[in-house]
């Protein structure tokens, strides 16, 4: 039997909860607990299509060392759903620990010999405890929170505080939790020998950094960004962007003379309805986004092909999931990269942006109001569940006070009444980005027919091969320009000399910081290019070309972005390897090194130097 | 369609309106519709309607989907923002749109095909929001631009050009924007201008969603005997219930009426909407009442016409919204964006 694991702020805390159990916010409890105590911890909901009744997990890694990333490993699992209690106990690491509900004796078959169990009788504490049965199911979650803290030295006081902040307003639950709290620390202190060898140890290594979820930070960020209207769908992931987005809008976006709102937010019918929103609401001058998810971005291609052709602004928030079709409605992928940025039929090309965590949720959907404003077209920030639907730890929010909206090329009254010449798609700048009027500006000049169908510079409708190609160059000049006006990538250059290089985007790059540190222990450099936005930035292009083999690490079956590459770029794909992690899952940095490592053997690399212990 | 365009030119007593424009200034481009189609009397009742209420052409905005009648918006009103979006979907569009601004007027162009068949979800929808706009469905029963398929209003039993007899239902738009919610409901007939005007003119003051079905014969695929969306057939079945006046203020009834055959209403804005009952029992504000006796005129064969239904204290989707009277396209920043300060404010309490 190998040793049970000791490790000081460096575990996998796994909960196996039943959906509808309440034990969400005594697990959130848990992981914030943890911050409060100045360690890195990042939590994770993997939860299933349903309500009530199937399993859900709570994931929490504890990481002094900073990692964010998945970590694809249980050194404590948290028992409490006998639906899966097998494959639970089984992925537990040898040495690792079983915390469970003891009331009812399970059989020795049922337990594994190299981890330590730690049984408490949670049920029959309840029970003795509460007559109610709600209250006994929501004070169990709050007990085995107890239990927990005595066995891995959380700070009682931490939790403490935290639970008075939580029911602030609402006082006469605090001491009913506090009351659960101490009875499953009671019961640890007296029958456990506590503490175990996983253990948390104050630190100083959060920061001034906050803890947010994806969606809500991309839903600030429009806030900040002006957005007005939104319109959407409910769809998982996405929804509570939406949601959060409208309970910004009550905080900041209501006039306090009059109680009215300075934002119209729309539940739409479907997707179809809440893209044309959408689109007519930033086609008359207001600000304007949905949000979505794959199936979502299928059903609004007929309108992303007008928006793209007409050039009407428009913001989308994909939350990526598991494709196709329904898919995997409740798990992470990075499969809508191609959707989007080919979305519609005929010759089409998208912005996406991809931020990497909510802090970046935050700047580019204020960025993406901008940019389409700027450039006319639809932009699409491109999330996914895994920083949309989960809380991280990321840079505070910071918003620069000189920063102005972007408005883009809008011509006014009185450009108009001074006889500026107005041709909706002429292009005076040659930037390829024509000027547009809101309807209503001028009594007799500047308005235009907006349509899908061709038409010349002066909107006027043309069938004619001369004016329609005029028009297909013109756009391709302005996706250059967007080219320079999206958010540039970022380099992280190797410690030494390498021919080899990784590119990888969005939600991937917590595991891949990680992975490129243990791949260096190993010996192993790569310089890493993190893309932030399509179309490419011409530093993608001297990247690849920089080094000889290239891998490109993406959270989907068909390398799109590495298609992207190829097609975009004209790149040799020999030289671009693909490693792809797709079952829905997070990516993990150990799947990466191993991966990227077994890229390496095979084409014979020796490492440039030792490896270090 | 005619290819000679008329001269701006025109006589210089043409009489304006109290903003001095002229009819001429409410025109568009020359039609490209077949000669003789309803549509284009459609359009010419949209083009007097705004200029007898005095409506400056600019603060129109006039959407539609796709098909014949949805190309309709490029010959009437030139000096209006137009949007021509994607079929079925100009009810969204305009829904946006009117969020962006309530100041401007809403005018929404459709079909029976871009309304009752692919749009149909839309249309439902923008009515029972109450989006402020006229919402007119140019309805010849037959898919004109791809040349005489049936469409979803075409009357089970109608014949079409080639003698195929429809075996669906009817879908009625009047019925389903009652039952959706619309808060002014009527159906005219593009061969009836005397009564189209002012149905149009009362749907532009309404507050809320104000619905026209208007039945516009196809001359070229829908106008043969046997098809119930014919001129003939229109003229021989319709039964209006009531006719409609439209001022914009209060004004004193000269005309001789007989003791309750006329009923004044006033609407939101001060307008006046004058009914004069040629139905005797037909009550326009009884929103149940009007969709029993739609349908049982409809069984009797009649094509009933007028305004169907009205409610003068109707509110519109700002309204239930609760938006801030200035339009939201015209918030200034300081407006809209809370500050760095609020923010640090929020990192604090998510730490």
């Amino acid at each position: 039997m190998p040793q049970p694991l000791e490790r000081v702020n460096d575990f996998v805390v796994k909960f196996a909860n039943v959906n509808g159990s309440g034990s969400a916010s005594a697990n959130t409890l848990f992981a914030k607990s943890i911050l409060r105590m100045g360690i890195p911890a990042s939590p994770r909901n993997i939860f299933p299509s349903n309500i009530q009744g199937l399993p859900t997990w709570y994931e929490v890694r504890v990481s002094e060392a900073g990692w964010l990333g998945c970590a694809g490993t249980v050194d404590l699992l948290v028992a409490m759903n006998p639906q899966t209690w097998d494959k639970d106990v089984a992925s537990i690491e040898p040495g690792g620990y079983l915390f469970y509900d003891s009331t009812k004796p399970l059989p020795p078959s049922k337990f594994r010999d190299d981890v330590t169990a730690i049984g408490v009788p949670l049920t029959e504490i309840c029970n003795r405890e509460y007559t109610d049965s709600r209250q006994r199911q929501l004070f169990k979650n709050i007990i085995y929170v107890g239990a927990l803290s005595v066995l891995l030295d959380i700070e009682v006081a931490e939790i403490e505080k935290l639970i008075g902040e939580q029911f602030k307003g609402k006082d006469k639950l605090i001491e009913p939790n506090i009351h659960a709290l101490r009875m499953g620390r009671d019961y640890a202190l007296r029958h456990l020998q506590c503490p175990i060898g996983l253990r948390l140890r104050r630190a100083d290594k959060v920061g001034d950094r906050i803890f947010i979820d994806g969606n809500s930070a991309a839903a600030l960020g429009a806030v900040y960004g002006g957005a007005t209207v939104a319109a959407w769908y409910p769809i998982t992931p996405s929804s509570s962007l939406a949601e959060a987005f409208s309970r910004y809008c009550r905080r900041y976006r209501v006039d306090p003379a009059t109680g009215k709102n300075r934002f119209a937010i729309i539940q739409a019918e479907d997707e179809l309805a809440s893209i044309g929103m959408v689109i007519g609401a930033a086609w008359n001058g207001a600000r304007a986004f949905t949000a979505t998810s794959g199936p979502g971005i299928s059903l609004m291609q007929e309108f992303i092909g007008l928006a793209y052709f007409a050039e009407i602004p428009a913001v989308i928030f994909d939350v990526q999931r598991g494709g196709p079709s329904t898919g995997m409605p409740t798990r992470t992928q990075q499969a809508d990269v191609l959707s989007c940025a080919y979305a519609s039929h005929g010759d089409t090309k998208h912005v996406l942006l991809f931020p990497e965590d909510p802090g970046e949720c935050f700047h580019f959907a204020a960025t993406a109001l901008d940019l389409a404003d700027r450039l006319q077209t639809p932009i699409f920030v491109m999330l996914d569940l895994d920083i949309g639907m989960n809380e991280r730890l990321t840079a505070p929010f910071a918003w620069d006070e000189t920063r102005r909206f972007d408005r883009g090329k809008v011509m006014t009254a009185e450009e108009l009444e001074a006889g500026k010449e107005f041709g909706r798609y002429l292009d005076v700048d040659g930037d390829g980005i024509p000027y547009r009027t809101y309807p209503g500006t001028h009594p007799r000049r500047g308005a235009f027919f907006t349509r899908g169908t061709t038409k010349d510079r002066y909107a006027k409708y043309t069938e004619e091969g001369g004016p329609y190609v005029d028009n297909m160059q013109r756009l391709l000049r302005k996706f250059d320009t967007a080219k320079r006006l999206a958010p540039a990538p970022i380099e992280h250059p190797a410690a030494e000399p390498t021919q080899f290089g990784a590119i990888f985007y969005g939600s991937t790059s917590p595991a891949m910081h990680e992975a490129l540190d243990m791949l260096a222990r190993q010996g192993l450099a790569l310089d890493a290019l993190r893309i932030r936005a399509f179309p490419f930035h011409d530093d993608v292009a001297a990247f690849i070309a920089a080094h000889d083999q290239i891998v490109v690490v993406e959270q989907n079956r068909d390398g799109q972005l590495r298609t992207l590459l190829v097609n975009e770029l004209g790149i040799d794909p020999g030289r671009l390897v693909p490693i792809l992690h797709y079952d829905g899952t997070p990516i993990t940095a150990r799947f990466i090194a191993r991966a990227v490592a077994d890229r390496m053997a095979g084409l014979r690399i020796v490492p440039l130097r030792k490896a270090v212990p | 369609m005619t290819y000679i365009a008329k001269p701006k030119l025109h006589h210089p007593k043409l009489p304006t309106n109290k903003l001095g424009f002229t009819r001429r200034d409410y025109e568009g481009a020359v039609s490209t519709l077949c000669a003789g189609c309803g549509h284009d009397s459609i359009s010419a009742a949209i083009i007097q309607a705004c200029f007898e209420l005095d409506l400056p052409p600019h603060r129109i905005a006039k959407l539609s989907g796709i098909g014949c009648s949805s190309k309709t918006p490029t010959y009437f009103l030139g000096a209006s923002h137009g949007f021509n979006s994607v079929h079925g979907r100009m009810p969204s569009v305009l829904t946006g749109a009117n969020l962006a601004n309530r100041d401007l007027v809403y005018l929404g162009v459709s079909g029976d095909g871009d309304s009752a068949s692919i749009g149909l979800g839309q249309f439902a929808h923008s009515l029972r929001r109450g989006v402020n706009m006229l919402y007119i469905v140019e309805n010849n029963g037959v898919y004109g631009l791809t040349k005489g398929q049936f469409s979803a209003t075409s009357d089970k039993g109608s014949k079409n050009k080639r003698g195929v007899v429809n075996s669906d239902a009817a879908i009625d738009l009047v019925a389903m924007a009652l039952q959706s919610g619309a808060s002014y409901v009527a159906r005219s007939f593009s061969g009836d201008k005397a009564q189209l005007v002012p149905l149009i003119k009362g749907a532009i003051l309404h507050k809320g969603a104000a619905f026209i079905d208007c039945i516009s014969p196809c001359v070229a695929f829908n106008n043969h005997l046997g098809s119930t969306k014919s001129f003939d057939y229109v003229r021989e079945h319709n039964e209006a219930v009531n006719r409609l006046d439209v001022m914009p203020e209060r004004e004193e009834i000269t005309a001789d009426y007989a003791p309750g055959t006329v009923e004044t209403v006033e609407q939101h804005d001060g307008s006046v909407l004058r009914l004069r009952k040629v139905a005797a029992d037909y009550d326009a504000h009884d929103r149940i009442a009007a969709m029993t006796y739609l349908q049982e005129r409809q069984a009797a064969g009649e094509i009933v016409t007028g305004l169907l239904y009205l409610d003068p204290d109707s509110d519109d989707l700002h309204g239930y919204l609760g938006t801030v009277e200035r339009p939201l396209n015209a918030l200034a920043e300081a407006e809209l964006c809370p500050g760095n300060e609020a923010l640090q404010r929020l990192n604090a309490a998510l730490r």
